[in-house]
C-alpha cells in the first residue's frame, strides 16, 4: 500500500467537482420539498439539464449558454410537474416517478445526435496569484465557475429561508398551506415558482455533469445521482449546510474510495464501494437524531395537495 | 347476463384469434433483446443493438425484434425477460452476466421460447443455450501495447465486478505487458458498475493522480477516454482503449487502439437457426477467429514496431497458433498454473476466481 500516492489537495478539489452536481440538485429540492411539495422527479430533470446544456454548448460553442438551457430545460419539464400536481392534483409521488421515466425518454432522444461529440470545455477560473498558493491554491481558487456557484447558492438559499419575508411565505406555505392561503398568499403559485427553481437547479447539475465532470453525453448518464439529492435533502433534515455537508460527504467518500483502491490500500473492496452511501447516512442520521429533531423539521404540507376549497 | 355473455364471446373471439396467430406460427419470427444499459451507451449495448440490426437487415421481413434498455440485473430483469416472452418472442437474448439466474428461471416457464444468456454459464433447461467472446484475446493485444507504451509502468484498470470474464481481462492484459515490460504494474479499480459515467469518470481521474498512464475498462461509457482527453490537454500522457466499441471519436490520442465487440455473426446464425427450427442448446465462445472479438484502428500514435507485434499477435491468435494463456504461468500465490507450453483449457477459464503471478491486491468476492 502506498497512500503517499494520494495527494490530498487533488483529493478535495476532485470531491469538490463530484459533490457539485448533488448539491445543485439537493438544494432545488431542498426549496420545492420546504414549499410542501415532494418532486421525485430530479433524475428526470436532472438528465434533461445534462441534455439540453450539452446541446446548447455544442451548437452555440459557449458553455455558460448551455448551463442557462439546462436551467431552463429543467424548470419548464418541472413546470409539467407542476401543472399535473398543483392544478390537476394529481398524486405527487406518482407524477414525481412518472416525470423521472418521462426525462429518462426525453434526454435519449433528444440526444441521438450528440453522442460522441465533444463539448467546449468549461473553463477553470484561474486566479493568478492566489491559485499558486501551495494547498489552498488548487482548492480554492482553481475551480470551474459552477462549483463556486453551487458553494454561494447554499449560502443564499440558507439566508433567503432564515431571514428574508419570501423564505418566510415559503416556509409557511410548506408548513401549513391552509394557514397560507387564509393569510391570502397564493399557495399555487408560490408552490409552482419553489418546483421551478428546483427544476432550474436540477438541470444545472446535471449540465454539470454533461459539461465539466465526465464531460460528454451519454444517455442515463446521471446514473441515479438525482437519487443520491432526494437521500440527502431527508437525511439533511431540510437544512442547507447539512445538505452541503452530506453531499460532500458522499462526494468525498466516493472520490477516496476510488484513489484509496487505485494505491492499493488494504481495505476490502466491497466495504470501501458501499462507505460512500453508509458513511453519509451515519452522519447525517446521527447528526438530525435526538428530540426527533428530523421529524420536526420536515414540512408539515409535505407531499399534501392543496386546493383552495377545502 | 346479456352483458356478460357478449364479454365471454369477446374473449373466445380473443382466444381464437390469438390461438389462430399462433396456429400459422407466428408471420414472423420475433427476436427480443434485453439490454443492461442504453443503446446509445457507446460501448457494449451498443455494440449489442448493432447485432440486433443485423439481424434486421440480414433476414428483413422474417423477423421482427424488440428490445428494452437500461434493465437493471437482479430481481427486476424477471419481469422485463418474462413481458418480454408474454409478447410473443420466439427466442430473448439477455445481454449481461447479471441476468443469469433470471434468464433460467423464465425459461423454466416457457419451455417454447429459445432463450440465450450473454457471458454466462448455467444451462439449466434445454431451451438455454450461453454465448461469450474471449475478449481476452483482445486484452492480451492491448496488454502488449501498453506494456511498450507506459513510461510511469502503472496500468490502470476500471474494473467492473469480480466475475470471471473480468479478471481473465485483467491477466490476460497483465500477462502480456508483463512480457514487454517487466516492471510493469498493474492498477485494478473496482467500481461496482457496468456504466456510471462520472464514476468512471472518477476512478479514471483518480489513476491518473496516482501516476498511471496507461488505462483499460471493463465498464461500458466513454467517460474514462474523456478523463483522460481532459488530463491531456492539462499537459498529461495518457492513453486509453476503446472497449466493446471502436469509441473512434477518441483517437487517434488518447484511444490508440480498441477492442471491439461484433455480435453479429452469432445473432445471425442463430437466428437463422431458429426461423429453420434447427436451433439448439449450446455454449458459444467465439473469439477472434470468429470474428466476435475484434481490434480496432491502433493509430499513428503507436510506434510502428509495436504496431507490428500487435498486429502479429493478433493474426497468431486468429489462425490459432497462439493461445493468450500459455504457460508457465503461475498463480498470483506463485503455486504453479499452467507448465511450459501448456495452454489453459475453457473449464479454468470460465470459472477464473484468481490473479496470476505479479498482480497485487486481492479479488473481491
Amino acid at each position: 500500500m502506498d497512500l503517499s500516492a494520494i495527494s490530498p489537495t487533488l483529493l478535495i478539489a476532485a470531491l469538490m467537482v463530484a459533490a457539485t452536481p448533488i448539491i445543485l440538485a439537493a438544494i432545488g429540492e431542498l426549496i420545492v420539498e420546504k414549499a410542501g411539495v415532494l418532486n421525485l422527479g430530479v433524475e428526470g430533470m436532472m438528465i434533461t439539464g445534462a441534455i439540453c446544456g450539452f446541446a446548447i454548448a455544442v451548437e452555440s460553442g459557449s458553455p455558460l449558454l448551455g448551463f442557462i438551457a439546462a436551467a431552463v430545460g429543467g424548470a419548464v419539464l418541472s413546470l409539467l410537474f407542476g401543472v399535473l400536481t398543483q392544478y390537476f392534483l394529481s398524486n405527487q409521488v406518482a407524477t414525481g416517478l412518472g416525470l423521472t421515466l418521462f426525462g429518462l425518454g426525453l434526454s435519449a432522444l433528444m440526444g441521438q445526435g450528440y453522442i460522441g461529440i465533444r463539448p467546449p470545455t468549461t473553463s477553470k477560473v484561474d486566479i493568478p496569484v492566489l491559485s499558486e498558493i501551495p494547498v489552498l491554491g488548487p482548492i480554492l481558487f482553481n475551480q470551474d465557475l459552477v462549483v463556486y456557484f453551487a458553494l454561494l447558492l447554499v449560502v443564499a438559499t440558507w439566508a433567503v429561508l432564515k431571514f428574508s419575508r419570501a423564505g418566510l411565505i415559503l416556509r409557511a406555505v410548506g408548513e401549513n398551506h391552509d394557514a397560507a392561503h387564509a393569510l391570502g398568499y397564493k399557495v399555487v403559485r408560490v408552490r409552482l415558482m419553489a418546483i421551478m427553481f428546483g427544476g432550474a437547479c436540477a438541470g444545472l447539475g446535471g449540465a454539470y455533469l454533461s459539461l465539466a465532470r465526465v464531460p460528454q453525453w451519454t444517455e442515463g448518464m446521471t446514473a441515479g445521482a438525482g437519487w443520491i439529492a432526494l437521500a440527502i435533502v431527508v437525511f439533511g433534515a431540510w437544512r442547507p449546510f447539512r445538505v452541503l455537508l452530506g453531499a460532500y460527504l458522499f462526494g468525498g467518500v466516493t472520490v477516496l474510495q476510488l484513489n484509496l483502491q487505485a494505491a492499493g490500500a488494504n481495505i476490502p473492496v466491497e466495504y470501501l464501494s458501499m462507505s460512500p452511501y453508509l458513511i453519509t447516512i451515519a452522519v447525517l442520521v446521527i447528526m438530525s437524531s435526538g428530540k426527533a429533531k428530523a421529524a420536526l423539521n420536515a414540512p408539515a404540507c409535505l407531499g399534501r395537495q392543496f386546493h383552495a376549497s377545502s | 347476463m346479456k352483458r356478460r355473455s357478449l364479454l365471454a364471446a369477446g374473449a373466445a373471439a380473443l382466444a381464437l384469434a390469438t390461438g389462430g396467430g399462433f396456429a400459422d406460427g407466428h408471420e414472423k419470427t420475433k427476436v427480443g433483446f434485453i439490454y443492461v444499459g442504453p443503446i446509445g451507451d457507446g460501448g457494449w449495448t451498443y455494440q449489442h443493438d448493432q447485432g440486433r440490426l443485423a439481424v434486421e437487415a440480414e433476414y428483413g421481413d422474417k423477423v421482427e425484434t424488440i428490445f428494452q434498455e437500461s434493465v437493471p440485473e437482479g430481481a427486476d430483469a424477471e419481469r422485463a425477460i418474462t413481458q418480454m416472452a408474454l409478447q410473443g418472442a420466439d427466442i430473448i437474448f439477455t445481454t449481461s452476466f447479471g441476468y443469469m439466474d433470471q434468464t433460467n428461471s423464465v425459461a423454466a416457464k416457457f419451455p417454447d421460447v429459445k432463450f440465450e444468456h450473454a457471458t454466462g454459464f448455467k444451462r439449466e433447461h434445454p431451451n438455454v443455450a450461453t454465448y461469450d467472446a474471449r475478449f481476452y484475446e483482445g486484452r492480451a493485444v492491448i496488454g502488449t501495447i501498453a506494456g511498450h507504451m507506459t513510461e510511469t509502468n502503472k496500468i490502470g484498470y476500471i474494473a467492473s465486478f469480480p466475475i470471471p470474464e473480468v479478471i481473465q481481462g485483467i491477466n490476460a492484459a497483465y500477462l502480456h505487458a508483463a512480457k514487454v515490460n517487466p516492471d510493469v504494474e498493474m492498477v485494478v479499480t473496482w467500481v461496482y458498475t457496468w456504466f456510471d459515467p462520472a464514476k468512471e469518470a472518477d476512478a479514471a481521474r483518480a489513476m491518473i493522480g496516482q501516476g498511471v498512464d496507461v488505462i483499460m475498462q471493463h465498464t461500458d461509457s466513454t467517460a474514462p477516454q474523456a478523463a483522460a482527453l481532459e488530463a491531456n490537454n492539462e499537459g498529461g500522457r495518457v492513453f486509453t482503449f476503446g472497449q466493446a466499441s471502436d469509441m473512434a471519436s477518441f483517437a487517434p490520442a488518447p484511444r490508440i487502439a480498441s477492442i471491439i465487440d461484433d455480435w453479429s455473426p452469432y445473432y445471425i446464425k442463430r437466428v437463422g437457426q431458429v426461423i429453420a427450427g434447427t436451433w439448439e442448446q449450446g455454449a458459444s465462445w467465439g473469439g477472434m477467429p470468429e470474428g466476435e472479438v475484434v481490434i480496432g484502428e491502433i493509430t499513428e500514435v503507436v510506434p510502428a514496431e509495436v504496431k507490428a507485434e500487435a498486429e502479429a499477435m493478433i493474426a497468431a491468435i486468429t489462425d490459432g497458433t497462439y493461445h493468450p494463456f500459455t504457460g508457465p504461468i503461475n498463480k498470483q500465490d506463485g503455486t504453479p498454473w499452467l507448465a511450459e507450453g501448456e495452454v489453459a483449457d475453457d473449464g479454468t477459464l470460465a470459472g477464473m476466481s484468481f490473479y496470476v503471478e505479479g498482480i497485487t491486491g486481492e479479488i473481491p468476492n
